[in-house]
């Protein structure tokens, strides 16, 4: 599988996240947003950063740009989509998943590690945990509350689409927990097909055992 | 064609929280003001040619439909007038 990682101006993580993909075996490539989607392209990340430098909203620009015309036809098609932190918000702001991402609670940008409840096993994404699993990955954000109007709300959860939850070391998803005040602890989502998932943690930074843990390596073993 | 100026004011739905507007209230109060509440809104002036006001304030609505306002987050108005 060939993973395109679409570079915006202002994409950071980009580089990580191919370097992640290639350390589990999985052929990925860096796309300049403006060259649009390589033919060969079986998976697409939309990777972390800071594009168009958040203008807007976080994500807004690059969800209106160009490729991601391609990118919701691939996707349409049933080419899996993963969107990391930035690529999370573009995500959302694109409309493959609900809700938003914004401004934190705490109107900080936060750094740190979190502790994370998964909250359905059965997806590409999270079918390496076991359902109830707690892992630990980090943040790097100032927009990763996340919101979403309270009827589509009930439809995500009853739809069992929340992959991930902030939790406390236990599994406790308490308000203590809840880094950015999103509703209901929510830190990951899958789309209307689970093929789609976006998520504020960032799963490649926890990737490479070089650098410490390991845990996010099963997000990204979906697009083995 | 005529020349239209429109405003298009974009607001945090009622009940969302505005982490930054909760902050900014409490710097004023560290200046030794005296408030009950403050919201923030963003406002976007533009000019945009038309045939007519409903024809300039159909696009603007568009305008914010799809990128200034996010609908989760946001109800927006939007003015017209001719210049």
């Amino acid at each position: 599988m060939t993973v395109a990682v679409i570079q915006f101006g202002g994409s950071n993580c980009d580089r990580d996240t191919v370097r992640a993909l290639d350390a589990l075996g999985i052929d990925a490539e860096l796309v300049w947003h403006e060259d649009g989607l390589p033919e060969a392209t079986e998976g697409i990340v939309l990777p972390g950063g800071f594009s168009y430098g958040d203008y807007l909203r976080a994500g807004a620009m690059a969800a209106r740009s160009p490729i991601m015309e391609e990118v919701r036809e691939a996707v349409a098609a049933g080419t899996p989509l993963l969107g990391i932190c930035n690529g999370a918000q573009v995500g959302c702001e694109a409309s493959l998943t609900p809700g938003v991402f914004t401004i934190n609670r705490s109107a900080r940008f936060q750094c740190e590690h979190v502790f994370l409840r998964v909250e359905n096993a059965d997806t590409p994404w999270t079918e390496q945990y076991e359902e109830g699993e707690v892992v630990e990955f980090p943040i790097a954000h100032g927009e990763g509350r996340f919101e979403i109007e309270d009827d589509r709300l009930d439809r995500l959860e009853a739809e069992d689409r929340v992959l991930f939850r902030y939790c406390d070391e236990d599994g406790n998803v308490t308000d203590e927990a809840n880094p950015n005040g999103s509703k209901h602890n929510i830190a990951g989502i899958a789309g209307e097909d689970d093929h789609v998932a976006v998520m504020m943690p960032h799963p490649e930074r926890v990737s490479l055992s070089d650098i410490g843990t390991t845990d996010g390596q099963g997000v990204l073993q979906a697009f083995r | 064609m005529n020349t239209y100026s429109a405003t298009v004011t974009v607001r945090l739905k009622s009940g969302v929280l505005d982490p930054e507007a909760e902050t900014t209230k409490r710097a004023l109060e560290r200046l030794g003001f005296e408030l009950d509440a403050l919201r923030s809104v963003d406002q976007f002036e533009l000019e945009l040619p038309a045939e007519s006001e409903s024809a300039a304030a159909e696009t603007v609505t568009e305008m914010a439909e799809r990128l200034l306002a996010n609908p989760t987050l946001h109800d927006y108005d939007v003015t017209v007038e001719r210049r």
